[in-house]
């Protein structure tokens, strides 16, 4: 074994798009067809080993095994809330881990999944970003969140709410939806696959030029002043210049854009706010999510009062904005997306301080 | 290139680089003539390449200074950081309008900078903005404290650097955090104005937040 051979760890082929696979098929001197053979066995099986795949003959297989691993890793804990909804961990390196969260209901069977391990966005109310940003997810471990979970075949929706901003990893992000859309992929409909984010632009107008899925952006407040206190992106990135690029794409026919608004008793879901929303929202078509605020622990920011949120929702479906309450899950088990806890696992790094 | 032209972030114009120097190891101030307005406290988009994504950098001199300049570390496997830094005086740099809303004030504040996230307030400084502002700094060497003799002579005692590496004269040893917490009786009507990595904003505020000081008084900018 060569020096670089023991200490650079091979890539893995998991997360790799069908042109991806074409490119590594050249580079090891195989015929091309060896690529769809490949991403065949990745992504429409759930075979844990080069031997299985029975179609490539053993001396490819080797080659394969030689250059890269396959990358399927499978979860080491699983935590059940009496409501169905069921928290995976997998480990991402020996001390980094993510959460998956799957959310079955009676229409659809959702999974969260992450995109990055921790979060550099720093939103005052949320538990990830509470513990800083440990590593970014490949395209590949963000696909085995779906792959190696046993109700991989039940799933119906995929969305990208769980630890980690998508769009500070896009390249990945974008890699991860091509590949659950793709026709060679497990081929979902971009329509049951949404992308959340706070709106780093740049990375979402490729996103809506060159994706199909849906999008889901994280407001929370329609006031620059008050949205600023909640998440520093706004700084960067204001609301107005988000809604603006949603405004600037063409969403086709079917591509659904959601607003995802965490309500804060009597913080953010006052009349005023009401008009501001229809205001900003004017020329979007888009619906709201209104998302329950579980107190957490040292967050200064106040539960949601429940007849307030009512009352709220009301009044936007008053103004002709489709606004529905999102059900908490997985409340007893700390999995409400984009909430999601490992903080006794992850270990902060030493940063430039 | 992008096609929507309207974003601050994606349309490009090309400066000519006056000077980029390692004013610490790894560490470099780029400067280039200004030619236009901002307000200190904005970032700036910046690329090698017309092609390529802009990263962003907060601008590290004065409103009125000639030129703008920009503080930046070479992140080891980054992108644009290592290209960056072989740029020579003369090569071109593409840069985007300052855009960004983090802006200081006249009144009483504190402002806390971890590393690179002093740029900000050196701008403000810069642009008369440093009476009545307690500066911390913190960083894990000595040769870390960009711009200190300049802050000294200004701000003398408000200005406190954190090394959490080196022990020296005029320092305190630690981590802005452990300074933070050692602090008492930290005004809860003034502004509090936090730069730097992720895990920096979000400790420090943690620690504010555990103080007394409103949500509202904490102003964050995070180098994502
Ligand atoms: C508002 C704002 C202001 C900023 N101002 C400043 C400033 O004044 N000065 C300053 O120095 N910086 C500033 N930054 C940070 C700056 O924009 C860049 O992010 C930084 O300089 C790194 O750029 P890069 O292209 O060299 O590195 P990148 O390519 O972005 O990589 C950064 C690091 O992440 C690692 N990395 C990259 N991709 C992956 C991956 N897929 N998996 C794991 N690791 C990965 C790299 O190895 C590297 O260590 C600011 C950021 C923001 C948002
Ligand atoms: S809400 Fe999302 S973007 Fe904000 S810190 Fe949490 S994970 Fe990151």
């Amino acid at each position: 074994m060569s020096f670089a051979e023991t200490i650079i760890p091979k890539e893995h082929l998991l997360g790799k798009t069908l042109p991806d696979l074409k490119r590594i098929a050249g580079k090891l001197g195989l015929p091309a067809f060896v690529a769809a053979q490949i991403a065949y066995w990745l992504y429409k099986t759930n075979i844990q080993s080069y031997d299985e795949m029975t179609n490539i003959s053993k001396k490819v297989r080797l080659l394969l095994a030689e250059h890269y691993e396959l990358g399927v890793v499978e979860p080491v804990k699983v935590q059940q809330s009496e409501d169905g909804t069921k928290k995976y961990l997998f480990p991402v390196s020996s001390h980094k881990f993510i959460e998956t969260a799957f959310i079955p209901d009676a229409r659809r069977n959702t999974l969260c999944v992450s995109s990055q391990v921790g979060c550099k966005m720093g939103c005052l109310f949320c538990a990830t970003g509470r513990q800083g940003f440990q590593d970014q997810l490949s395209a590949g471990q963000i696909i085995n969140q779906l792959r190696s979970i046993p109700e991989r075949e039940l799933i119906t929706n995929i969305v990208f709410m769980g630890m980690g901003e998508p769009f500070d990893n896009a390249e990945e992000v974008m890699k991860a939806q091509e590949i659950l859309t793709a026709a060679y992929g497990f081929e979902l409909s971009a329509r049951k696959v949404t992308v959340s984010t706070i709106g780093i632009v740049p990375a979402m107008e490729v996103f809506l030029r060159e994706s199909k899925c849906n999008l889901a952006v994280s407001m929370h407040s329609p006031f620059d002043e008050e949205r600023r206190k909640l998440m520093p992106i706004q700084h960067v990135y204001p609301i107005k210049d988000v809604i603006d690029t949603i405004n600037c794409a063409d969403l086709g026919k079917y591509r659904r854009v959601s607003i995802e608004y965490i309500v804060f008793g009597e913080l953010n879901d006052t009349q005023k706010h009401v008009k501001e929303l229809a205001r900003l929202l004017n020329k979007t078509r888009c619906r709201i999510n209104l998302i329950h605020f579980h107190p957490v622990p040292n967050v200064p920011l106040p539960p949601t009062n429940e007849d307030r949120l009512i009352e709220f929702q009301r009044a936007l479906n008053e103004k002709g904005i489709v606004t529905t309450i999102r059900a908490s899950r997985g409340l007893d088990i700390d999995a409400a997306c984009g909430l999601l806890s490992t903080k006794a696992l992850i270990q902060r790094e030493n940063g430039d301080f | 290139m992008n096609s929507v032209e309207s974003k601050p972030n994606v349309k490009f114009k090309s400066v000519s680089i006056l000077s980029n120097t390692e004013i610490s190891p790894n560490v470099f101030l780029l400067s280039f003539k200004r030619d236009f307005a901002f307000k200190a406290g904005q970032v700036l988009g910046i690329a090698v390449s017309s092609n390529d994504d802009a990263r962003l950098y907060s601008i590290a001199s004065g409103e009125n200074d000639e030129n703008i300049s920009l503080l930046y570390n070479i992140k080891p496997g980054g992108k644009l950081t290592p290209n960056l830094a072989i740029l020579r005086p003369d090569d071109t740099l593409w840069i985007t309008v300052p855009f960004g809303s983090y802006a200081g004030s006249d009144e009483p504040a504190y402002w806390i900078a971890a590393g690179t996230g002093i740029a900000p307030f050196y701008s403000m400084f810069r642009s008369g903005l440093g009476s009545d502002k307690v500066l911390i700094h913190g960083s894990r060497t000595l040769d870390a404290f960009y711009f200190s003799d300049e802050l000294l002579n200004d701000f003398g005692p408000r200005y406190v650097r954190c090394c959490s590496q080196q022990e020296g004269e005029g320092t305190y040893h630690g981590r802005v955090t452990q300074y933070l917490e050692s602090l008492n009786n930290l005004p809860e009507d003034q502004k509090y104005y936090l730069c730097g990595s992720a895990e920096m904003v979000v400790e420090c505020r943690e620690i504010l937040l555990s103080k007394g000081i409103p949500f509202s008084n904490v102003v964050a900018e995070i180098y994502f």
